[in-house]
């Protein structure tokens, strides 16, 4: 049995007798998403996200196909940082497109702004011709959200990134799929964003963001008040739910045994 | 076969004012640093360029050369905003084509096959469209789909660096990801391809298999002998990114005095005294 605790407190990593810390609990809902996914390939952007995926194709999803972060799809499972026992394929940069395009992938990406109907910004803060912060730019967002499922994730949810409407709409969302004509919104499937406090989903009125749980210790409250948009409720808001045994073990020997997600996602 | 063996200052020559220019690698990879180099050191002004941005664009913007560039992203990869870009999109002053990335490769596509634009699901209801006023959109002649149509990037020149190539210009990547140097190149009126190793043709296929040789003759236009020519990007398996230089160029970067000293010690001479000199702090 896994000891339950509040998301506030903080265990060593690598304690593998110990309970589940925020991190882990974040690395777990972002597992989440890809469920169900069957043979596709799963593309997490940045730590938290690239532990979930490896922990989903470990446990629930053994279909997943990942990357190496390079040029390669890689088999079985392996530390964060390290390389991979094994290689299953060759993906080049220009492969990645094709990929995205046939709809055979699931991204998790990390959104500088993300508004209540999805829309995400990684481009520029501001103006896009004046921008007061210059960002990496558009990338893949627009192209994979209106090819395949996109899920997000936020290391810290705050009203600066969760607000009414982005500066630059990268990734698409609801309602501008819907302006834009049915071929926009065809494959527009927007799944999950998961942040340090919450899980969400985009089940409210027209596709709009939906607070699914809160991770423990955290209540509803505090993810309205930390979100710049009216936030719909689902239903029934739970707890999201704390790692199993093997789970934990998974990230704490195997995925991260260095404990980098500690630096990553901390406790308020 | 034809020799088209030159230096980085005969592939310069060729280009000029105003011109449409592509650069290959991705990020801070495999870039053809020295040609970017030679660029720096011309009277060569007003370009407008098309590339998977990394310090080859912050270089060119940092320099003034650029009135126009078409991307995707300009990152350093391990450092993820390239210094120079981001103070030239706060500055203003350069007209900046942001596309998706998937997108910038349709527009190539489609300049390497002779066709005025391709059609694309990627950028529709993004603000691509609304920060590129002149993208339109198709409507499919087989259905109701109303897509985005991609316009093709032509380009005056194409530049990229590759690990090896013969005089004639068959060149070969010996890394594991081609990027779309052979996409700029087919892209291009003219391909100008700088190598590691320049080799006789029969020896290519001693350092790599027949589909290695991603670029063929009738693709390039001049041959450039260039070792350590993608320092500080990466060129493997050649060499890896010199990951201590880009932490120097992006501190540089970031403060105009530095940058001047920069530039006095690395890039106020020709491309030897920079080898020399990168050598010499190795």
């Amino acid at each position: 049995m896994t000891e339950v605790i509040t998301a506030g407190a903080q265990r060593p990593a690598g304690d593998v007798g110990g309970a589940a810390t925020l991190a882990e609990i974040c690395a777990v809902a972002c597992a989440r998403a890809w469920e169900g996914d069957g043979e596709i390939l799963a593309s997490p952007i940045t730590l938290i996200p690239s532990i979930g995926a490896r922990l989903a194709r470990a446990t629930t999803d053994p279909d997943l196909l990942l990357s190496d972060g390079e040029a390669s799809l890689a088999g079985g499972l392996w530390a964060v940082g390290d390389d991979p026992p094994e290689i299953e394929g060759w993906l080049p940069y220009r492969a990645v497109f094709d990929v995205c395009w046939s709809g055979k992938r699931h991204v998790m990406m990390g959104p500088v702004q993300l508004d209540r109907f999805g829309n995400a910004n990684l481009s520029a803060i501001g103006d896009f011709d004046r921008p007061k912060r210059a960002l990496l730019g558009m990338r893949g967002a627009p192209g994979n959200t209106v090819n395949h499922p996109t899920s997000y994730w936020v290391r810290r949810h705050s009203p600066r990134v969760f607000v009414e409407k982005v500066d630059v709409v990268c990734g698409i969302g609801y309602d501008r799929a819907a302006a834009a004509g049915p071929t926009a919104g065809e494959f527009l499937d927007l799944r999950r964003v998961v942040t340090d406090l919450a899980v969400l989903d985009f089940g409210g009125p027209d596709g709009a963001m939906r607070l699914v749980s809160t991770h423990p210790g955290v209540t509803v409250d505090d993810v309205v008040e930390a979100t710049g948009f009216e936030l719909a409720l689902a239903d029934e808001i739970g707890t999201t739910p704390l790692p199993t045994a093997e789970e934990l073990q998974l990230i704490r020997e195997v995925i991260d045994p260095k404990g980098l997600r500690e630096r990553e996602v901390k406790p308020r | 076969m034809a020799d088209k063996l030159m230096t980085e200052a005969d592939v310069i020559s060729r280009l000029s004012s105003g011109m449409t220019i592509g650069i290959g690698g991705w990020g801070s990879r495999r870039k053809p640093m020295s040609l970017v180099r030679a660029l720096l050191r011309s009277e060569v002004t007003d370009l407008t360029v098309v590339s998977y941005g990394g310090p080859d664009v912050g270089l060119l913007l940092a320099a003034g050369k650029v009135s126009h560039l078409v991307y995707g992203f300009v990152s350093l990869d391990s450092i993820p905003l390239e210094p120079h870009f981001r103070a030239a999109r706060e500055r203003g002053g350069v007209r900046f084509t942001e596309y998706d990335e998937g997108m910038l490769q349709w527009g190539l596509n489609a300049a390497a096959n002779r066709l005025p634009f391709l059609p694309t699901r990627a950028g529709l209801a993004s603000d691509v469209l609304r920060s590129n006023p002149d993208l339109r959109t198709v409507r499919s002649p087989y259905g109701e789909e109303e897509l985005l149509a991609m316009p093709a990037l032509r380009l005056d020149a194409a530049l990229v660096h590759m690990n090896r190539a013969d005089t004639a210009g068959n060149a070969q990547y010996l890394g594991i990801d081609p990027y779309f140097d052979d996409l700029f190149c087919r892209a291009a009126d003219r391909a100008y391809v700088s190598a590691e190793r320049i080799v006789p043709t029969a020896e290519l296929l001693a350092a790599g298999p027949p589909q290695s040789l991603l670029i063929q003759r009738w693709h390039t236009h001049g041959v450039v002998h260039a070792p350590n020519g993608a320092h500080f990007t990466s060129c493997e398996p050649d060499y890896g990114r010199d990951e201590a230089f880009q932490r120097a160029y992006a501190e540089a970067a970031a403060d105009p005095q530095a940058w001047e000293a920069f530039v006095a010690r690395y890039l106020s001479s020709d491309e030897s005294h920079y080898q020399e000199t990168v050598g010499a702090t190795a």
